[in-house]
Protein backbone atom coordinates (compact mmCIF):
# COMPACT_ATOMS: atom_id res chain seq x y z
CA UNK A 1 0.00 0.00 0.00
CA UNK A 2 1.21 3.47 -0.85
CA UNK A 3 1.25 5.71 2.19
CA UNK A 4 -0.94 8.75 1.86
CA UNK A 5 -3.44 6.90 -0.32
CA UNK A 6 -6.95 8.34 -0.05
CA UNK A 7 -9.32 6.98 2.62
CA UNK A 8 -11.77 4.48 1.13
CA UNK A 9 -13.72 3.39 4.18
CA UNK A 10 -14.17 5.74 7.14
CA UNK A 11 -16.02 5.06 10.37
CA UNK A 12 -16.57 7.89 12.85
CA UNK A 13 -18.11 7.47 16.29
CA UNK A 14 -20.01 4.34 15.28
CA UNK A 15 -22.23 2.84 17.97
CA UNK A 16 -24.61 -0.08 17.88
CA UNK A 17 -26.69 -1.95 20.42
CA UNK A 18 -28.37 -5.35 20.24
CA UNK A 19 -30.95 -4.75 22.96
CA UNK A 20 -28.96 -4.10 26.12
CA UNK A 21 -25.73 -5.29 24.56
CA UNK A 22 -23.48 -2.47 23.35
CA UNK A 23 -21.79 -4.29 20.46
CA UNK A 24 -19.97 -1.35 18.86
CA UNK A 25 -18.61 1.45 21.07
CA UNK A 26 -17.36 4.69 19.49
CA UNK A 27 -15.59 3.01 16.61
CA UNK A 28 -13.25 5.30 14.64
CA UNK A 29 -11.49 3.59 11.80
CA UNK A 30 -10.07 4.58 8.44
CA UNK A 31 -9.07 2.15 5.71
CA UNK A 32 -7.01 3.56 2.86
CA UNK A 33 -7.16 2.53 -0.75
CA UNK A 34 -5.13 -0.62 -1.30
CA UNK A 35 -4.81 -1.35 2.38
CA UNK A 36 -5.35 -4.81 3.85
CA UNK A 37 -6.84 -4.46 7.32
CA UNK A 38 -7.21 -7.51 9.53
CA UNK A 39 -9.67 -7.35 12.42
CA UNK A 40 -9.10 -9.86 15.18
CA UNK A 41 -10.51 -10.36 18.64
CA UNK A 42 -12.39 -12.80 20.84
CA UNK A 43 -15.91 -14.00 19.99
CA UNK A 44 -18.54 -11.41 20.73
CA UNK A 45 -16.09 -8.54 20.41
CA UNK A 46 -18.18 -6.95 17.65
CA UNK A 47 -15.78 -7.58 14.77
CA UNK A 48 -18.33 -9.32 12.54
CA UNK A 49 -20.91 -6.64 13.28
CA UNK A 50 -18.36 -4.00 12.32
CA UNK A 51 -17.69 -5.77 9.03
CA UNK A 52 -21.39 -6.19 8.25
CA UNK A 53 -22.15 -2.56 9.13
CA UNK A 54 -19.89 -1.37 6.32
CA UNK A 55 -22.35 -2.53 3.65
CA UNK A 56 -25.30 -1.95 5.95
CA UNK A 57 -26.26 -5.58 6.49
CA UNK A 58 -26.35 -4.26 10.05
CA UNK A 59 -27.68 -0.78 10.70
CA UNK A 60 -25.94 1.44 13.23
CA UNK A 61 -27.46 3.53 16.03
CA UNK A 62 -25.07 6.45 15.92
CA UNK A 63 -22.04 7.68 14.06
CA UNK A 64 -21.15 7.79 10.40
CA UNK A 65 -19.78 5.35 7.85
CA UNK A 66 -18.42 6.61 4.54
CA UNK A 67 -17.36 4.53 1.57
CA UNK A 68 -15.27 6.37 -1.01
CA UNK A 69 -16.28 9.66 0.57
CA UNK A 70 -20.04 9.05 0.41
CA UNK A 71 -22.08 8.37 3.54
CA UNK A 72 -23.97 5.06 3.56
CA UNK A 73 -27.42 5.58 2.07
CA UNK A 74 -30.59 4.26 3.74
CA UNK A 75 -32.59 1.45 2.12
CA UNK A 76 -33.33 1.76 -1.57
CA UNK A 77 -31.61 2.05 -4.93
CA UNK A 78 -28.72 4.13 -3.59
CA UNK A 79 -27.90 1.46 -1.03
CA UNK A 80 -28.06 -1.28 -3.65
CA UNK A 81 -25.62 0.72 -5.79
CA UNK A 82 -23.22 1.06 -2.86
CA UNK A 83 -23.41 -2.63 -2.03
CA UNK A 84 -22.52 -3.46 -5.62
CA UNK A 85 -19.22 -1.65 -5.02
CA UNK A 86 -18.48 -3.39 -1.73
CA UNK A 87 -17.71 -7.08 -2.11
CA UNK A 88 -18.68 -9.38 0.73
CA UNK A 89 -17.55 -12.89 1.57
CA UNK A 90 -19.49 -14.65 4.31
CA UNK A 91 -18.50 -17.27 6.84
CA UNK A 92 -21.17 -19.64 5.50
CA UNK A 93 -20.39 -18.94 1.78
CA UNK A 94 -24.06 -18.25 0.96
CA UNK A 95 -23.81 -19.30 -2.67
CA UNK A 96 -27.23 -19.17 -4.35
CA UNK A 97 -28.26 -22.80 -3.81
CA UNK A 98 -30.56 -23.04 -6.86
CA UNK A 99 -28.03 -21.70 -9.36
CA UNK A 100 -24.92 -23.21 -10.91
CA UNK A 101 -21.49 -21.93 -9.93
CA UNK A 102 -21.28 -19.98 -13.19
CA UNK A 103 -24.74 -18.42 -12.70
CA UNK A 104 -23.79 -17.48 -9.14
CA UNK A 105 -20.91 -15.42 -10.49
CA UNK A 106 -22.75 -13.89 -13.46
CA UNK A 107 -25.98 -12.97 -11.62
CA UNK A 108 -24.70 -9.66 -10.23
CA UNK A 109 -22.97 -8.43 -13.40
CA UNK A 110 -25.98 -9.34 -15.54
CA UNK A 111 -28.81 -8.12 -13.31
CA UNK A 112 -27.14 -5.21 -11.53
CA UNK A 113 -24.64 -3.97 -14.13
CA UNK A 114 -26.55 -5.08 -17.22
CA UNK A 115 -23.55 -6.90 -18.70
CA UNK A 116 -24.34 -9.09 -21.72
CA UNK A 117 -24.54 -12.83 -20.99
CA UNK A 118 -21.53 -13.88 -23.09
CA UNK A 119 -19.26 -11.18 -21.67
CA UNK A 120 -20.39 -11.90 -18.10
CA UNK A 121 -19.75 -15.63 -18.54
CA UNK A 122 -16.33 -15.04 -20.07
CA UNK A 123 -15.28 -12.87 -17.16
CA UNK A 124 -16.83 -15.28 -14.65
CA UNK A 125 -14.80 -18.14 -16.11
CA UNK A 126 -11.63 -16.04 -15.90
CA UNK A 127 -12.38 -15.24 -12.25
CA UNK A 128 -13.17 -18.87 -11.44
CA UNK A 129 -9.89 -19.79 -13.11
CA UNK A 130 -8.05 -17.28 -10.92
CA UNK A 131 -9.39 -18.91 -7.76
CA UNK A 132 -8.83 -22.39 -9.18
CA UNK A 133 -12.38 -23.70 -9.61
CA UNK A 134 -13.00 -23.11 -13.31
CA UNK A 135 -13.64 -26.83 -13.88
CA UNK A 136 -16.56 -26.68 -11.40
CA UNK A 137 -18.41 -23.93 -13.30
CA UNK A 138 -21.38 -26.07 -14.38
CA UNK A 139 -21.95 -27.73 -10.99
CA UNK A 140 -24.41 -26.79 -8.29
CA UNK A 141 -22.95 -25.31 -5.07
CA UNK A 142 -23.98 -28.35 -2.97
CA UNK A 143 -21.69 -30.54 -5.14
CA UNK A 144 -18.60 -28.53 -4.13
CA UNK A 145 -16.42 -28.76 -1.03
CA UNK A 146 -16.52 -25.89 1.45
CA UNK A 147 -13.18 -24.55 0.26
CA UNK A 148 -14.34 -24.60 -3.36
CA UNK A 149 -17.61 -22.90 -2.44
CA UNK A 150 -15.81 -20.13 -0.61
CA UNK A 151 -13.49 -19.54 -3.58
CA UNK A 152 -16.58 -19.29 -5.82
CA UNK A 153 -17.99 -16.78 -3.33
CA UNK A 154 -14.79 -14.73 -3.70
CA UNK A 155 -15.12 -14.86 -7.50
CA UNK A 156 -18.79 -13.84 -7.22
CA UNK A 157 -17.83 -10.77 -5.19
CA UNK A 158 -14.94 -9.88 -7.53
CA UNK A 159 -17.22 -10.05 -10.57
CA UNK A 160 -18.82 -6.80 -9.42
CA UNK A 161 -15.41 -5.01 -9.56
CA UNK A 162 -15.74 -3.85 -5.96
CA UNK A 163 -13.74 -0.98 -4.55
CA UNK A 164 -13.29 -2.86 -1.30
CA UNK A 165 -13.75 -6.46 -0.21
CA UNK A 166 -15.14 -7.43 3.18
CA UNK A 167 -14.36 -10.90 4.53
CA UNK A 168 -16.44 -11.99 7.53
CA UNK A 169 -14.55 -14.96 9.04
CA UNK A 170 -14.16 -16.56 5.60
CA UNK A 171 -12.39 -19.69 6.83
CA UNK A 172 -14.19 -20.34 10.12
CA UNK A 173 -16.71 -22.79 8.66
CA UNK A 174 -14.11 -24.76 6.70
CA UNK A 175 -12.50 -28.11 7.40
CA UNK A 176 -8.85 -27.48 8.35
CA UNK A 177 -7.42 -28.93 5.14
CA UNK A 178 -9.40 -26.43 3.08
CA UNK A 179 -8.41 -23.29 4.93
CA UNK A 180 -5.23 -22.72 2.97
CA UNK A 181 -6.77 -22.87 -0.49
CA UNK A 182 -9.06 -19.98 0.52
CA UNK A 183 -6.30 -18.03 2.27
CA UNK A 184 -4.06 -18.41 -0.79
CA UNK A 185 -6.74 -16.84 -2.96
CA UNK A 186 -7.03 -14.00 -0.45
CA UNK A 187 -3.28 -13.44 -0.27
CA UNK A 188 -3.14 -13.30 -4.07
CA UNK A 189 -5.91 -10.71 -4.03
CA UNK A 190 -4.07 -8.65 -1.41
CA UNK A 191 -0.89 -8.73 -3.51
CA UNK A 192 -2.85 -7.35 -6.48
CA UNK A 193 -3.66 -4.26 -4.43
CA UNK A 194 -7.28 -4.93 -3.50
CA UNK A 195 -8.52 -2.97 -0.50
CA UNK A 196 -9.58 -5.59 2.03
CA UNK A 197 -11.14 -5.69 5.48
CA UNK A 198 -10.75 -9.18 6.87
CA UNK A 199 -12.30 -10.46 10.07
CA UNK A 200 -10.44 -13.65 10.86
CA UNK A 201 -8.85 -15.93 13.39
CA UNK A 202 -6.06 -16.85 10.96
CA UNK A 203 -3.00 -15.21 12.46
CA UNK A 204 -0.87 -16.61 9.65
CA UNK A 205 -2.86 -14.61 7.13
CA UNK A 206 -2.59 -11.50 9.28
CA UNK A 207 1.21 -11.83 9.44
CA UNK A 208 1.56 -12.61 5.75
CA UNK A 209 -0.84 -10.20 4.09
CA UNK A 210 -2.02 -7.51 6.51
CA UNK A 211 -0.84 -3.92 6.38
CA UNK A 212 -2.47 -3.25 9.70
CA UNK A 213 -4.08 -5.24 12.47
CA UNK A 214 -6.98 -3.99 14.53
CA UNK A 215 -7.68 -5.76 17.81
CA UNK A 216 -11.23 -5.53 19.13
CA UNK A 217 -12.68 -6.51 22.49
CA UNK A 218 -16.10 -5.75 24.02
CA UNK A 219 -17.16 -3.66 21.05
CA UNK A 220 -14.15 -1.38 21.18
CA UNK A 221 -10.99 -1.05 19.14
CA UNK A 222 -8.37 -1.77 21.79
CA UNK A 223 -5.26 -1.71 19.69
CA UNK A 224 -4.13 -0.89 16.14
CA UNK A 225 -0.69 -1.67 14.81
CA UNK A 226 1.26 -3.17 11.93
CA UNK A 227 1.27 -6.97 12.20
CA UNK A 228 4.91 -7.30 13.32
CA UNK A 229 4.48 -4.85 16.16
CA UNK A 230 1.14 -6.29 17.16
CA UNK A 231 2.22 -9.91 17.30
CA UNK A 232 5.63 -9.32 18.89
CA UNK A 233 4.92 -6.37 21.16
CA UNK A 234 1.23 -5.91 21.93
CA UNK A 235 0.65 -2.97 24.25
CA UNK A 236 -2.69 -3.68 25.89
CA UNK A 237 -3.30 -6.39 28.46
CA UNK A 238 -6.38 -7.60 26.53
CA UNK A 239 -4.32 -8.17 23.40
CA UNK A 240 -1.51 -9.85 25.33
CA UNK A 241 -4.02 -12.14 27.01
CA UNK A 242 -5.75 -12.94 23.69
CA UNK A 243 -2.50 -13.65 21.88
CA UNK A 244 -1.17 -15.83 24.69
CA UNK A 245 -4.27 -17.97 24.40
CA UNK A 246 -4.10 -18.51 20.65
CA UNK A 247 -0.38 -18.52 19.92
CA UNK A 248 0.95 -21.04 22.45
CA UNK A 249 -0.41 -24.11 20.66
CA UNK B 1 -79.82 -54.60 -8.78
CA UNK B 2 -81.62 -55.12 -12.08
CA UNK B 3 -80.69 -53.72 -15.46
CA UNK B 4 -83.48 -51.15 -15.52
CA UNK B 5 -82.32 -49.63 -12.30
CA UNK B 6 -78.74 -49.36 -13.55
CA UNK B 7 -79.64 -47.97 -16.94
CA UNK B 8 -81.99 -45.51 -15.24
CA UNK B 9 -79.04 -44.24 -13.20
CA UNK B 10 -76.64 -43.97 -16.13
CA UNK B 11 -79.31 -42.08 -18.06
CA UNK B 12 -79.40 -39.63 -15.16
CA UNK B 13 -75.66 -38.94 -15.50
CA UNK B 14 -76.22 -37.92 -19.12
CA UNK B 15 -79.45 -36.06 -18.51
CA UNK B 16 -77.89 -33.82 -15.89
CA UNK B 17 -74.47 -33.55 -17.61
CA UNK B 18 -72.41 -34.65 -14.63
CA UNK B 19 -69.16 -34.56 -16.61
CA UNK B 20 -69.95 -31.03 -17.70
CA UNK B 21 -70.51 -30.07 -14.07
CA UNK B 22 -67.09 -31.46 -13.12
CA UNK B 23 -65.56 -29.65 -16.07
CA UNK B 24 -67.02 -26.39 -14.72
CA UNK B 25 -65.38 -27.00 -11.33
CA UNK B 26 -62.08 -27.85 -13.02
CA UNK B 27 -62.26 -24.57 -14.94
CA UNK B 28 -63.16 -22.63 -11.79
CA UNK B 29 -60.21 -24.29 -10.06
CA UNK B 30 -57.78 -23.61 -12.91
CA UNK B 31 -58.53 -19.90 -13.24
CA UNK B 32 -59.02 -19.49 -9.49
CA UNK B 33 -55.65 -21.10 -8.78
CA UNK B 34 -53.95 -18.92 -11.38
CA UNK B 35 -55.41 -15.78 -9.83
CA UNK B 36 -54.63 -17.01 -6.29
CA UNK B 37 -51.01 -17.72 -7.26
CA UNK B 38 -50.48 -14.27 -8.76
CA UNK B 39 -52.22 -12.35 -5.97
CA UNK B 40 -50.73 -14.61 -3.28
CA UNK B 41 -47.20 -14.07 -4.58
CA UNK B 42 -47.70 -10.31 -4.60
CA UNK B 43 -49.03 -10.50 -1.02
CA UNK B 44 -46.07 -12.64 0.08
CA UNK B 45 -43.60 -10.15 -1.42
CA UNK B 46 -45.45 -7.35 0.38
CA UNK B 47 -45.29 -9.22 3.67
CA UNK B 48 -41.52 -9.85 3.46
CA UNK B 49 -40.71 -6.39 2.08
CA UNK B 50 -38.59 -3.96 4.11
CA UNK B 51 -41.36 -1.32 3.86
CA UNK B 52 -43.45 -1.54 7.04
CA UNK B 53 -46.58 -0.07 5.39
CA UNK B 54 -46.55 -2.71 2.61
CA UNK B 55 -45.90 -5.50 5.09
CA UNK B 56 -48.77 -4.23 7.22
CA UNK B 57 -51.18 -4.02 4.26
CA UNK B 58 -50.29 -7.56 3.19
CA UNK B 59 -50.80 -8.85 6.72
CA UNK B 60 -54.13 -7.05 7.05
CA UNK B 61 -55.40 -8.53 3.77
CA UNK B 62 -54.43 -12.06 4.76
CA UNK B 63 -55.96 -11.84 8.21
CA UNK B 64 -59.23 -10.34 7.01
CA UNK B 65 -59.76 -12.53 3.95
CA UNK B 66 -58.51 -15.79 5.44
CA UNK B 67 -60.89 -15.43 8.36
CA UNK B 68 -63.97 -14.60 6.28
CA UNK B 69 -66.15 -17.54 5.15
CA UNK B 70 -65.91 -18.15 1.40
CA UNK B 71 -69.70 -18.29 1.13
CA UNK B 72 -69.88 -14.76 2.54
CA UNK B 73 -67.33 -13.55 -0.03
CA UNK B 74 -69.19 -15.23 -2.91
CA UNK B 75 -72.55 -13.90 -1.81
CA UNK B 76 -71.08 -10.42 -1.42
CA UNK B 77 -69.60 -10.55 -4.92
CA UNK B 78 -72.88 -11.42 -6.60
CA UNK B 79 -75.38 -9.55 -4.42
CA UNK B 80 -73.09 -6.67 -3.46
CA UNK B 81 -70.59 -6.08 -6.22
CA UNK B 82 -72.84 -7.11 -9.09
CA UNK B 83 -76.45 -6.44 -8.13
CA UNK B 84 -75.91 -3.37 -5.95
CA UNK B 85 -72.68 -1.80 -7.23
CA UNK B 86 -73.24 -2.75 -10.84
CA UNK B 87 -69.79 -4.29 -11.39
CA UNK B 88 -69.75 -6.73 -14.27
CA UNK B 89 -67.01 -9.14 -15.37
CA UNK B 90 -68.59 -10.34 -18.60
CA UNK B 91 -71.38 -9.22 -20.91
CA UNK B 92 -72.54 -12.84 -21.03
CA UNK B 93 -74.99 -13.39 -18.18
CA UNK B 94 -73.80 -16.87 -17.16
CA UNK B 95 -70.07 -16.23 -17.70
CA UNK B 96 -70.43 -13.18 -15.49
CA UNK B 97 -71.33 -15.50 -12.60
CA UNK B 98 -68.51 -17.84 -13.53
CA UNK B 99 -65.93 -15.05 -13.38
CA UNK B 100 -67.30 -13.79 -10.07
CA UNK B 101 -66.81 -17.35 -8.85
CA UNK B 102 -63.21 -17.28 -10.09
CA UNK B 103 -62.57 -13.90 -8.46
CA UNK B 104 -63.99 -15.10 -5.15
CA UNK B 105 -61.97 -18.30 -5.21
CA UNK B 106 -58.79 -16.51 -6.36
CA UNK B 107 -58.79 -13.66 -3.86
CA UNK B 108 -59.86 -15.92 -0.99
CA UNK B 109 -57.19 -18.56 -1.60
CA UNK B 110 -54.59 -15.89 -2.33
CA UNK B 111 -54.32 -15.41 1.42
CA UNK B 112 -53.49 -19.12 1.88
CA UNK B 113 -51.06 -19.04 -1.06
CA UNK B 114 -49.37 -16.04 0.57
CA UNK B 115 -48.91 -17.93 3.83
CA UNK B 116 -47.68 -21.05 2.02
CA UNK B 117 -45.06 -18.98 0.18
CA UNK B 118 -44.09 -17.25 3.39
CA UNK B 119 -43.56 -20.67 4.96
CA UNK B 120 -41.41 -21.45 1.91
CA UNK B 121 -39.43 -18.23 2.43
CA UNK B 122 -38.68 -19.43 5.96
CA UNK B 123 -36.97 -22.51 4.49
CA UNK B 124 -34.50 -20.22 2.66
CA UNK B 125 -31.51 -19.40 4.89
CA UNK B 126 -31.19 -15.70 5.68
CA UNK B 127 -27.68 -15.79 4.19
CA UNK B 128 -29.20 -16.20 0.72
CA UNK B 129 -30.96 -12.85 1.04
CA UNK B 130 -27.86 -11.24 2.52
CA UNK B 131 -25.70 -12.50 -0.34
CA UNK B 132 -28.24 -11.21 -2.87
CA UNK B 133 -28.26 -7.79 -1.22
CA UNK B 134 -24.48 -7.81 -0.92
CA UNK B 135 -23.98 -8.05 -4.70
CA UNK B 136 -26.23 -5.02 -5.09
CA UNK B 137 -29.59 -6.55 -6.01
CA UNK B 138 -32.46 -4.28 -4.91
CA UNK B 139 -35.19 -5.91 -2.80
CA UNK B 140 -37.51 -6.85 -5.68
CA UNK B 141 -34.72 -8.39 -7.77
CA UNK B 142 -33.39 -10.29 -4.77
CA UNK B 143 -36.93 -11.60 -4.12
CA UNK B 144 -37.52 -12.54 -7.75
CA UNK B 145 -34.13 -14.04 -8.58
CA UNK B 146 -32.96 -15.57 -5.31
CA UNK B 147 -35.60 -15.82 -2.58
CA UNK B 148 -38.83 -16.78 -4.38
CA UNK B 149 -37.38 -19.47 -6.68
CA UNK B 150 -36.11 -21.28 -3.59
CA UNK B 151 -39.20 -20.45 -1.52
CA UNK B 152 -41.55 -21.94 -4.15
CA UNK B 153 -39.65 -25.22 -4.05
CA UNK B 154 -40.00 -25.29 -0.29
CA UNK B 155 -43.67 -24.35 -0.55
CA UNK B 156 -44.85 -26.97 -3.05
CA UNK B 157 -46.46 -29.22 -0.44
CA UNK B 158 -48.47 -26.44 1.30
CA UNK B 159 -49.32 -24.96 -2.13
CA UNK B 160 -50.60 -28.40 -3.15
CA UNK B 161 -52.81 -28.48 -0.06
CA UNK B 162 -54.15 -25.04 -0.96
CA UNK B 163 -54.90 -26.23 -4.50
CA UNK B 164 -56.79 -29.23 -3.13
CA UNK B 165 -58.80 -26.96 -0.82
CA UNK B 166 -59.47 -24.64 -3.76
CA UNK B 167 -60.75 -27.51 -5.92
CA UNK B 168 -63.16 -28.63 -3.23
CA UNK B 169 -64.14 -25.05 -2.40
CA UNK B 170 -64.95 -24.44 -6.07
CA UNK B 171 -68.38 -25.88 -5.20
CA UNK B 172 -68.98 -22.74 -3.11
CA UNK B 173 -69.20 -20.90 -6.45
CA UNK B 174 -72.82 -22.03 -6.17
CA UNK B 175 -73.19 -19.09 -3.79
CA UNK B 176 -72.13 -16.86 -6.69
CA UNK B 177 -74.97 -18.33 -8.76
CA UNK B 178 -72.78 -20.73 -10.76
CA UNK B 179 -75.72 -23.14 -10.82
CA UNK B 180 -74.20 -25.58 -13.32
CA UNK B 181 -71.31 -26.68 -11.11
CA UNK B 182 -71.20 -30.03 -9.29
CA UNK B 183 -72.83 -29.35 -5.91
CA UNK B 184 -75.71 -27.47 -7.55
CA UNK B 185 -76.20 -30.23 -10.12
CA UNK B 186 -76.10 -32.83 -7.35
CA UNK B 187 -78.73 -30.92 -5.41
CA UNK B 188 -81.03 -30.81 -8.43
CA UNK B 189 -80.50 -34.50 -9.17
CA UNK B 190 -81.33 -35.53 -5.60
CA UNK B 191 -84.38 -33.32 -5.57
CA UNK B 192 -85.81 -34.90 -8.70
CA UNK B 193 -84.49 -38.46 -8.36
CA UNK B 194 -84.42 -39.22 -4.60
CA UNK B 195 -84.57 -42.97 -5.30
CA UNK B 196 -80.95 -42.73 -6.51
CA UNK B 197 -79.75 -40.63 -3.58
CA UNK B 198 -76.77 -42.83 -2.60
CA UNK B 199 -75.63 -43.41 -6.15
CA UNK B 200 -75.78 -39.70 -6.86
CA UNK B 201 -73.85 -38.79 -3.74
CA UNK B 202 -71.18 -41.44 -4.36
CA UNK B 203 -70.79 -40.33 -7.98
CA UNK B 204 -69.81 -36.84 -6.91
CA UNK B 205 -67.80 -37.94 -3.89
CA UNK B 206 -65.74 -40.42 -5.91
CA UNK B 207 -65.39 -37.89 -8.73
CA UNK B 208 -63.66 -35.48 -6.33
CA UNK B 209 -61.50 -38.21 -4.83
CA UNK B 210 -60.31 -39.07 -8.35
CA UNK B 211 -59.46 -35.42 -8.98
CA UNK B 212 -57.79 -34.76 -5.61
CA UNK B 213 -55.57 -37.81 -5.17
CA UNK B 214 -53.35 -37.14 -8.21
CA UNK B 215 -52.78 -33.55 -7.03
CA UNK B 216 -51.49 -34.85 -3.70
CA UNK B 217 -49.27 -37.45 -5.37
CA UNK B 218 -47.95 -34.94 -7.88
CA UNK B 219 -47.08 -32.28 -5.30
CA UNK B 220 -45.33 -34.80 -3.04
CA UNK B 221 -43.29 -36.03 -6.00
CA UNK B 222 -42.46 -32.49 -7.15
CA UNK B 223 -41.61 -31.37 -3.65
CA UNK B 224 -38.99 -34.13 -3.38
CA UNK B 225 -37.69 -33.72 -6.89
CA UNK B 226 -37.33 -29.94 -6.84
CA UNK B 227 -35.98 -29.64 -3.29
CA UNK B 228 -32.97 -27.31 -3.17
CA UNK B 229 -29.89 -29.25 -2.09
CA UNK B 230 -27.76 -27.40 0.45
Amino acid sequence: METGAPALVELKGVNKHFGDLHVLRDIDLTVRKGEVLVVIGPSGSGKSTLCRAINRLETIDAGEIRVDGKPLPAEGKELARLRAEVGMVFQSFNLFAHKTVLDNVTLGPRKVRGTAKAAAEQEALDLLDRVGVKNQARKMPAQLSGGQQQRVAIARALAMHPKVMLFDEPTSALDPEMVNEVLDAMVALAREGMTMIVVTHEMGFARKAADRVVFMADGQIVEEADPDTFFTAPRSDRAKDFLSKILVH
Amino acid sequence: MDDDYLSGFTALLVQYDVLGAFWTNIQLTFFGALLALVVGTVLAVMRISPLPSLAWAGGAYVNIVRNTPLTVIMTFLVLGAWTQLGLSLSTNFTWNFFWFGVVGLGFYHASFVCEAIRAGVNTVPVGQAEAARAIGLPFLSAARLVILPQAFRGAIAPLGNTLIALLKNSTVAAAASVTWETSSVMKTMIEFQPNYIWEIFLTFAIGYVILVIPIGLLTTWMSNRLAVKR
